[in-house]
């Protein structure tokens, strides 16, 4: 609680018991003092100003500043009116319980604005330099590139940089959301918004603090909130609206009525106070940034960054997938998946010898992935007369053998009877001395979990996956169908992809929304064109930052269905709050209108829905996988 | 050229909305945006007129919630 409140809380608590205190004089003791109206006035009159002489101040100011319609003023007119037909203890407790509720409702809004900036904490306060062999500690900004820094253990890294020196375990969560620890150390890049764990490190800065990760990311978190959700800006409008709608209904109510029926003004001038009292429409104002706020907040405790409130919208309208291949649904890295010895006197570790042997004084890809599986050492001198034929393979001396490693064409060319391999992927025949040993199957392995994230992405409602792939149409209709992937488009060139995507954007509407999935790197303009664009696995990947709505922090594909979550549950929150804030300040109008709700009921209406619409909007924090 | 500013005492919501709507009718804002959340106001206006602009932003701000202090 900062001053401000503090000072609240105790005219709260003094007008409480001078309230109380008179209340008990009135009603139980029965002073005779009561009984004459203008000493009861005095009385009641002392604890009303206690309580709200700030708000008859700021009413008066604000009238001079143009602003009419404000709430002060609006609290002003409805407890004088109480005064004014002789409910002089309801119109204390009218501004006390007001006070109160606004109160409560600040103090719930700053714990809740500090809980999601806490969570989006991720600004290193200092760099540690080394000046004459004593560490100093300066401001990021001041660091230039090439400059030496040191980060001590549990230290923040402050900007990105290159290891030196030094070697430790770095907590990356605050980024990504992931809770394992990742290596580094001499030569490995590092990013700021880190935690080093246990080791010291010496790091040589690449990047101004401006253009570091953490620095982009920050920029980018507090930007959202300028992208507002069609709700928020439903919202804004309505609000411009509501108060003047309200208060004009309450003159209306005051004086036609009597006027029309004749009779009672006070009845007539009290259910037009109730008007004034519910005219504020702060609940929404506040509760629905506040819930999109902490929509954006759960996700980037996640590692999902998301760059306004109207992508939590779009995501929940989200009923077509785009995916791109490498690098989003499968590792964009060669792996060997499959050893097939050709016959059964060979056995697979024979053969993967043989493979990275024949390879060893390659660095192609393909080459890198079979000595990578074959993981031993590799003794170059035992090979010799390595001869490439190109586009077919290579014919080497291996320990004085002749072996041939290749495609198909190879085998056909050296006349080598082989079984052909039916499976999707890249295919290094292997044969030693004319005889086929057995073949190497390479490809790019499908990201774990991908399996499980298509699934949930259907059970939340996706309607249709696509994949587009520049890749073979075999290799590509293999992942998607080990995927369940609805449709698949192979073999196409960046161009094709727009082209692609530019379809499928013509076929929905505006409540079925197209998002595309890509890593970012060769694929911004789809990014871009589409209604959401998520990049992934861009950590440090500038043009992914600025081209995606929403970035993955890392590659972990499970995070669409989890952001998807995010959002549906955000917008569930936002409706939630809308029918009940709306519902009850309906209600109590009407019910005040007919002369059944009174003041206490239209406080509730007013700051008490203010509060459990707050309240309503913190869950969004707490959203889980 | 586009400035941003923290806010100090920003208390009330309905008030951001009506400081940010004030803001952009000012001459030469091209774009404003005030944040209840992150108590920061976002201010895209012409470069040449910028501190003129910003006297006037001040003023608005102080007439739409008099306790709000724009730390500069």
């Amino acid at each position: 609680m900062n001053k401000k409140q503090k000072n609240m809380l105790y005219r709260i608590i003094a007008t409480a018991i001078i309230y109380g205190g008179v209340i008990v004089a009135e009603k139980i003791v029965k002073l005779e003092l009561f009984e004459t109206w203008w000493a009861s006035l005095l009385i009641f009159a002392f604890p009303y100003l206690i309580i709200g002489y700030d708000i008859i101040f700021k009413a008066v100011r604000n009238i001079f500043n143009g602003q009419v319609f404000d709430e002060n003023f609006l609290m002003c007119v409805a407890t004088f009116g109480a005064f004014g037909t002789g409910e002089y203890s309801e119109a204390v407790a009218v501004m006390l319980f007001y006070q109160v509720g606004e109160l409560f409702q600040g103090y719930a809004v700053n714990k809740s604005r500090q809980s999601i900036t806490e969570l989006m904490d991720i600004c290193p306060e200092y760099a540690n330099i080394e000046v004459d062999g004593k560490l100093e500690q300066v401001d990021p900004d001041d660091v230039n590139i090439g400059d030496v820094i040191v980060v001590k253990p549990g230290e923040r890294v402050p900007l990105d940089g290159k290891v030196i020196n030094g070697s430790s375990m770095v907590d990356t969560s605050a980024l990504t959301g992931e809770s394992v620890p990742r290596k580094v150390d001499e030569g490995s890049e590092i990013i700021s918004g880190c935690v080093n764990g246990s080791g010291t490190l010496t790091v040589e800065v690449t990047k101004e603090f401006d253009d570091s990760t953490v620095a982009k990311i920050l920029e980018l978190v507090e930007n959202a909130s300028s992208k507002k959700a069609k709700v928020e800006n439903f919202i804004t409008k309505f609000a411009r609206y509501y108060t003047p709608i309200v208060v004009i209904a309450a003159v209306v109510l005051a004086i036609l009525p009597p006027i029309i029926l004749g009779g009672n003004w006070a009845s007539w001038i009290k259910r037009a106070c109730i008007f004034l009292v519910i005219s504020c429409p702060c609940a929404l104002v506040i509760s629905v940034p506040l819930s999109f706020f902490g929509g954006i907040g759960a996700a980037s405790k996640n590692g999902i960054l998301i760059k306004g409130s109207n992508y939590i919208e779009a995501l929940s309208e989200m009923k077509v997938i785009v995916f791109d291949k490498t690098g989003t649904i499968t590792k964009g890295e060669f792996k060997v998946q499959k050893l097939i010895p050709g016959s059964g006197d060979v056995n697979k570790g024979e053969l993967i010898e043989w493979a990275a042997y024949a390879e060893g004084y390659s660095d192609h890809p393909i080459a890198k992935s079979i000595k990578d599986a074959y993981g031993s050492n590799i003794d170059l001198n035992l090979v010799d007369n390595a001869e490439e034929i190109s586009g077919h393979g290579i014919k080497v001396n291996v320990k004085g053998k002749e072996v041939l490693a290749g495609n198909e064409k190879l085998m056909k060319l050296k006349n080598i009877k082989y079984q052909p391999c039916t499976e999707a992927g890249t295919v290094v025949y292997v044969a030693v001395e004319g005889k086929y040993t057995g073949c190497v199957l390479i490809a790019d392995g499908i990201k774990e979990g991908a399996c499980q994230a298509f699934e949930n992405l259907k059970k939340l409602g996706v309607r249709k996956t696509v994949m587009l792939t520049g890749d073979r149409k075999d290799v590509g209709e293999a992942v998607a169908s080990k995927l369940h992937i609805d449709e698949v488009y192979t073999e196409l060139l960046p161009a094709d992809k727009v082209t692609q995507v530019e379809r499928i954007l013509g076929e929905s509407d505006d409540k079925n929304k197209v998002a595309f999935v890509g890593d970012g790197i060769n694929d911004a303009p789809v990014l871009m064109r589409s209604d959401i664009g998520i990049a992934m696995g861009s950590m440090g990947s500038d043009a992914a930052i600025e081209a995606a709505d929403i970035v993955l922090m890392d590659d972990d594909i499970r995070k669409i269905p989890l952001v998807m979550r995010i959002a549906s549950k955000t917008m569930g929150i936002v409706i939630q709050n809308i029918v009940f804030a709306l519902g009850v300040k309906l209600l109590v109008l009407i019910l005040g209108a007919l002369g059944i709700a009174n003041m206490w009921e239209a406080v509730f209406a007013d700051v008490g829905v203010s509060v459990i619409a707050i309240l309503n909007a913190m869950r969004t924090l707490n959203i889980k996988e | 050229m586009k400035k941003k500013f923290k806010l100090q005492d920003l208390d009330c919501a309905n008030c951001a909305a009506k400081m940010e709507e004030n803001i952009k009718k000012i001459n030469g804002v091209n774009d404003a945006n005030v944040s209840f959340m992150t108590q920061k106001m976002t201010i895209d206006a012409e470069d040449e007129k910028f501190d003129e602009i910003m006297q006037e932003v001040i003023k608005v701000c102080a007439k739409v919630e008099p306790d709000c202090k724009i730390l500069v």
